[in-house]
């Protein structure tokens, strides 16, 4: 079966939130959502996917505060970040580029992340655009750190960084990404030419595993219709429904 | 009548130039009132968006209504940045306080309680808490080396919000979004634009009652008619999307942003009177 490139990116993802119980996705996470989805499809374990930004039961929450204290509480088992920079550390930058505080580009802002980042147990982050001027040496801002001092109570931290390149997992003692796999119609130079900090790699980098025909059912039939509430276009960009 | 009851203008009127103002993140957003403010020409706001904010807050700041903005982010969501925001920024003609979300929380959270401040996890070794000069680090008093984060309680002068309904009493039925009882406890004053009024207690109903902000906390109260278009009210009418299209894209320069805001407020010169 022939699948998109955001199908492989969501079952990639859904590999990594296996055994766990509640799964929360922030704001503009289409294929975090997707992959939550379909992990809790043919999960026993997961109890819970949240999504914010999704009016319909399950998924709508009780809440942001209610939100932020089940993190604090370790009752969120993964989250997802993203950012317009992601360096070598894992350190992730959300607010802008430039000197702070009158930066040459403003984005957002940090949002949840320099409190969920802590807090999550896998955090994930994810980004659809894997160049170098995403992945830099050092970002220009840390609007969350990827890594804490050891006296700094911190149960959660990335976990894995998944682009339309590779998958890498992160090492928190050594902090530091690891290679794990590189996507079907992708090459090694071209994930080194393409990102801007060192990370380790295995002596022979495996091709990522693409989604199986029961997989991409599951997506089509069950996932597609659930994110298409909050996530209207998206699911009718991938899907047309 | 109740005299918390009144009109659009006069709540209006009575937002000082200077205030410190809340705003709820993207729904329950009092757009015919940011509208009355911009048409005042109210200035040096300080907005306290929470956590985030999205067109009112943007659309204020084109309007050169703020001076300072205390936020976890603001961006238009699917629309893409908020370029307003994002300017002013770089021009430095407004102050940013960066934030995170829950600590727009529980800043609000320890106004409600009547404490000077309140721990938070996370922070530490963000540029977030860096550049945070009211933002510090203690080590917790009941361990030994646990530094946490503390932040200064938040009060508001006002909290804005619209609300499906207000009754007689000025109790106001919220519904799900329970974040606006912490804003208004945390308030010095609440104004509430409102969909309708309803002429029963809105609080001698059970199912209502647990979803509403008693009177204590209403300092003023008016009709707005669909009073957060172009965006939503949960339950009741979905975003313009046309409109916030229209807007996102204006608001990319501030000459194309101000005739959008000349068009937009003339449609509520007549509505508001």
């Amino acid at each position: 079966m022939t699948y998109a490139t955001e199908e492989l990116l969501i079952s990639t993802i859904a590999h990594l939130l296996d055994g766990l119980k509640h799964i929360a996705v922030g704001v503009l996470s289409p294929i975090p959502g997707s992959a939550a989805l379909l992990a809790a499809s043919r999960s026993a374990t997961i109890k819970k996917v949240s999504i914010i930004g999704s009016m319909k039961e399950p998924y709508r929450l009780d809440g942001a505060v209610d939100l932020f204290d089940c993190a604090a509480q370790g009752r969120i088992d993964a989250f997802f970040l993203s950012g317009g920079q992601i360096d070598g550390q894992a350190n992730v930058n959300l607010t802008g580029i430039g000197q702070y505080p009158n930066q040459d580009t403003r984005w957002s802002g940090a949002f949840g992340s320099a409190y969920l980042y802590f807090l999550v147990s896998k955090v994930i982050l994810f980004r659809e655009e894997h160049t170098r001027r995403v992945f830099v040496p050092k970002v220009d801002f840390i609007s969350a750190p990827g890594t804490s001092a050891p006296n700094v109570y911190r149960p959660g931290g990335p976990y894995a960084l998944v682009t339309p390149l590779c998958l890498f997992s992160f090492n928190r003692t050594k902090e530091c990404f690891r290679l794990e796999s590189i996507h079907p119609g992708h090459t090694l130079e071209e994930v080194r030419d393409n990102t801007g900090f060192e990370f380790d790699l295995p002596a022979s980098v495996p091709e990522t595993a693409i989604p199986d025909s029961q997989t991409l059912q599951l997506i089509r039939n069950k996932v597609a219709p659930i994110i298409a509430d909050p996530y209207p276009d998206f699911a009718r960009k991938i899907w047309g429904v | 009548m109740n005299e918390t009851i009144t009109d659009i203008i006069s709540l209006i009127n009575q937002i000082d130039d200077g205030s410190k103002i809340a705003i709820f993140k993207d729904c329950s957003v009092p757009m015919s009132l940011g509208r009355g403010l911009i048409k005042r020409q109210a200035r040096n706001l300080h907005l306290v968006t929470v956590p985030t904010g999205s067109f009112l807050p943007d659309m204020l700041i084109g309007a050169g209504c703020v001076s300072t903005i205390e936020t976890a982010g603001v961006s238009l969501g699917e629309f893409g940045l908020a370029n307003r925001f994002g300017s002013a920024i770089k021009e430095g003609s407004v102050t940013v306080l960066d934030a995170t979300c829950p600590a727009i929380y529980a800043g609000l959270q320890a106004s409600e309680k009547g404490i000077p401040f309140i721990p938070l996890r996370g922070l530490i070794g963000s540029d977030v808490l860096a550049n945070r000069e009211d933002f510090q680090i203690i080590d917790n008093p009941f361990e030994k080396d646990d530094p946490i984060a503390v932040l200064p309680a938040i009060q508001p002068d006002f909290t804005v919000f619209h609300a499906p309904m207000a009754d007689q009493a000025g109790n106001v039925y919220l519904g799900r979004q329970a974040e606006l009882k912490i804003m208004a406890h945390a308030s010095k004053k609440t104004f509430v634009t409102v969909e309708k009024i309803v002429d029963f207690n809105i609080m001698d109903h059970e199912e209502l009652g647990s979803a509403s902000l008693s009177h204590l906390y209403v300092d003023g109260i008016a009709v707005a008619s669909n009073g957060c278009w172009p965006l939503n009210l949960p339950g009741h009418y979905d975003y313009d999307r046309k409109t916030i299209q229209s807007y996102a894209h204006a608001a990319k320069n501030q000459e194309t942003f101000n005739s959008w805001i000349d068009i937009h407020l003339g449609k509520e010169l007549n509505e508001t009177g």
